[in-house]
């Protein structure tokens, strides 16, 4: 009778771990992929080494500017003009307001987090932006009054991208309810604004706004250019906005439009109450990845004559005293522009992930 | 306890959901009506108080500047705005199809790296994409402008590619072909190649579904349609040449020369559509469950037929309608080029021609309608596709 004793434990064969191995699989299986390999490194030679080399090693990151000798980004520029590139041209003993505006916004969003009643939570929510825009532009409770003109810099580009996305919102859900409606006239209207904005660029909405607007109200009714560019971006991103919620609505099973008319609750109560949270909870990472979008498209307002971070780098290279450092302010725009961007497209794929149940 | 009687007959006009329909669109309509009134009223009353003319008149008159890039037959002191509109038109449909073509070639360079097995290519091609999607387009059509091609040399520095090829700060220059008599026959046999390859599709697939016998399609249609031409070519008696581009004092005479702005719009609008593009070809391509690979293996299936007979028929029906809006985006994104000072549409019409004449009014509806229609061109020709590309269920 055979007897079975246990075989020792053997290690795995030295070919199938460590980094060789790794190496072996994915960067040199074969002829065509060794090759690609080769390509990609020799790719990443000629890329990132100057990259760094420019933007960090041989950087100049104090001083004045006599004593640049490096060959690499002159950072000091950016720090000599940061304020600029924030704030514009808002007076500097006024900027802790725009600043108190930030921790406020912290604050509130610590709020709506904490704070349990609904109530209480709308009533905060209706209260804030006014709050905001007293502190910014002054003029109330014996604040200085700050003219819009003199609004610049990345408190501009988050402002126009706020009041973008909040003002836009709902204009965009009624859109999208209304595209879904029975109504033919109604629906007939809806879709003709949604089609129409989403068909031209936004450039020439902001031209619209800002040249042919003022033409449609009466001498006496006055739009400065911030108004006209924010009422044209509020109605850009509203139809993109109503594109993405009906994409929701279009979602959600007939039967619960059915259970809430059974239920007999009116059109607007069904909406509100059952349709359209379960409908703007799907469409979030949609939502999220339009407000990107409309971030990215902030930009645009420089073509009409604002000036937003973009505009600054430009503006600031036409100081006499600081001429050809463009570079250095794109590359600082751009940093400023990934980070905000890219944080929101990672926070918007974290939830697409969360939602997605399927294996 | 509620003890409030709730009317139960409802009789009321109003409490029929169908009328009350009606009375809501109603009072829709009549708002939109009145606030319309209401905007044309003063719009009149503003345009007569500032002196403005109305009409389309202005487009007879004469224009009187220079375009730096102009397609047709252009001249400063005759032509009207009219021809003012054509040229942005045709330069706006020039760098949206250039645009096209080269954000379709790297998107779908990309697309295909960021799903290969190579660890490097696969995380280099996401990072392109992770890059250059999130940095706005204007943002990067100014430093290309402002920072890359501005750091050219001077023409007498040129950089020089096989001395026919220039590259300065005023631009790219390539050797500029001429078409002599004859080369109108090269053109005809191409067009005869096209419809023989035409011809020959139908037949192969009619082949195919009688006696399931493959034809080489893809290389005989490719031998035809570069042979034809060049065997013409050749017999009419090579009348196509080059004016290459020469070095003649301060600047170059000859040849065909690419303004910095088109440069600097072309780089910026296909790098950055390229990376939708390239997400839109992998997210296809994805999309198309394992099981169908892995069947079509099991039936013995050569790995390029499983490609082109399995895979790609699915992952097309994917990609192919994102992609299309992506060509839509290109096209309303190079309105940008106003920013640089490209001569586009928006910049000579909207731009140059508004502060000129000072019609708005008429001015951005003509730019606009132009958009509308390339996007309702663009809308119409994917509902097509994806009509065609529907699956047919039984």
């Amino acid at each position: 009778m055979a007897t079975y004793t246990m075989k020792e434990a053997k290690p795995a064969p030295s070919g199938s771990k460590g980094i060789i191995f790794w190496l072996k699989t994915n960067l040199f299986s074969d002829v065509r992929n060794s090759l690609l390999s080769l390509v990609g490194l020799y790719l990443i030679y000629l890329t990132i080494p100057p990259l760094l080399n420019w933007m960090i090693f041989d950087a100049t990151w104090s001083g004045t500017q006599d004593e640049v000798v490096n060959s690499g980004a002159r950072w000091i520029f950016i720090i000599e003009k940061f304020d600029q590139f924030i704030y514009g041209f808002y007076p500097e003993h006024l900027h802790w307001r725009p600043n108190l505006v930030a921790m406020l916004c912290v604050a509130f969003l610590i709020a709506l987090k904490v704070l349990k009643n609904n109530k209480s939570k709308i009533v905060l929510m209706l209260l804030f932006p006014f709050v905001c825009f007293i502190l910014i532009s002054g003029g109330w409770f014996g604040l200085e009054t700050v003219e819009t003109e003199k609004w610049g810099g990345l408190m501009l580009t988050i402002l126009v991208a706020a009041v973008g996305i909040i003002a836009s919102f709902p204009i965009g859900i009624v859109l999208a309810l209304g595209r879904q409606s029975d109504m033919p006239i109604l629906r007939t209207l809806c879709i003709g604004f949604i089609e129409f904005v989403r068909g031209v660029p936004l450039i020439t909405i902001l031209f619209m706004a800002s040249v042919v607007l003022p033409l449609f109200f009466h001498d006496g009714i006055e739009f400065d250019k911030l108004l006209r560019a924010l009422i044209g971006i509020t109605l850009f991103q509203a139809a993109y906005i109503a594109e993405v919620v009906r994409g929701g609505l279009q979602a959600i099973p007939k039967g619960q439009y059915e259970a809430s008319e059974a239920l007999g609750l009116s059109y607007w109560q069904g909406m509100i109450l059952i349709i359209l949270p379960q409908a703007l909870k799907i469409s979030i990472p949609n939502l999220v990845g339009s407000f990107i979008s409309l971030f990215k498209d902030t930009t645009l307002v420089l073509i009409i004559g604002l000036f937003d971070i973009l505009a600054m780098v430009t503006l600031t290279n036409s100081d006499t005293n600081w001429l050809g450092y463009e570079v250095e302010g794109y590359v600082f725009v751009t940093l400023i522009y990934w980070v905000c961007c890219f944080t929101m497209s990672q926070y918007s794929k974290s939830i697409e992930r969360k939602f997605n149940t399927e294996h | 306890m509620n003890n409030k009687q709730l009317p139960i007959d409802g009789k009321g006009f109003l409490n029929n959901p169908q009328h009350r329909a009606v009375f809501f669109q109603i009072i829709a309509l009549i708002a939109v009506i009145l606030c319309a009134f209401y905007f044309a009223n003063n719009m009149f009353d503003n345009i007569e108080k500032r002196g403005i003319t109305t009409g389309f008149s202005f487009l007879d008159n004469t224009a009187g500047f220079g375009i730096s890039q102009t397609l047709t037959n252009y001249d400063d002191g005759t032509s009207t705005y009219f021809d003012v509109f054509i040229v942005g038109l045709l330069n706006t449909l020039l760098v949206s199809i250039l645009g096209i073509i080269f954000a379709s070639i790297l998107g779908l360079l990309v697309g295909i790296g960021r799903l290969s097995n190579n660890f490097l290519i696969s995380k280099l091609s996401l990072i392109y994409i992770e890059t250059f999607r999130n940095i706005p387009i204007l943002l990067q059509i100014l430093f290309w402008y402002n920072v890359v091609l501005a750091a050219l040399p001077s023409p007498r520095q040129s950089m020089n590619y096989l001395d026919s090829v220039f590259l300065n700060n005023r631009g790219l220059l390539i050797p500029e072909p001429i078409f002599e008599s004859g080369s109108s026959a090269i053109l005809i046999s191409f067009i005869i190649a096209v419809a023989a390859v035409f011809y020959l599709t139908r037949w192969s697939r009619k082949r195919h579904d009688k006696t399931g016998e493959e034809f080489p399609l893809i290389k005989v249609s490719l031998a035809i349609l570069i042979l034809a031409p060049t065997l013409v070519y050749f017999i009419v008696g090579q009348p196509i040449s080059a004016v290459y581009p020469e070095l003649k004092g301060f600047n170059f005479r000859g040849g065909l020369a690419i303004i910095p702005e088109l440069l600097a719009l072309l780089f910026a609008l296909s790098i950055y559509t390229a990376t939708y593009i390239a997400e839109a070809v992998r997210a296809g391509i994805e999309a198309v469950p394992k099981g169908q690979k892995e069947a079509a293996k099991a039936l013995g299936l050569k790995d390029h037929i499983i490609l082109s007979k399995v895979v790609l028929p699915q992952a097309l029906r994917v990609i192919i309608p994102p992609v299309i809006n992506q060509f839509l985006n290109l096209t309303k994104n190079s309105s940008l080029a106003t920013a640089i000072g490209y001569p586009e549409l928006v910049t000579l019409f909207s731009g140059t021609t508004l502060n000129q004449v000072g019609q708005a009014i008429e001015i951005i509806l003509m730019t606009m309608a132009v958009y509308l229609t390339i996007s309702i061109v663009i809308s119409l020709l994917l509902n097509w596709v994806n009509a065609k590309m529907a699956i047919k269920g039984r």
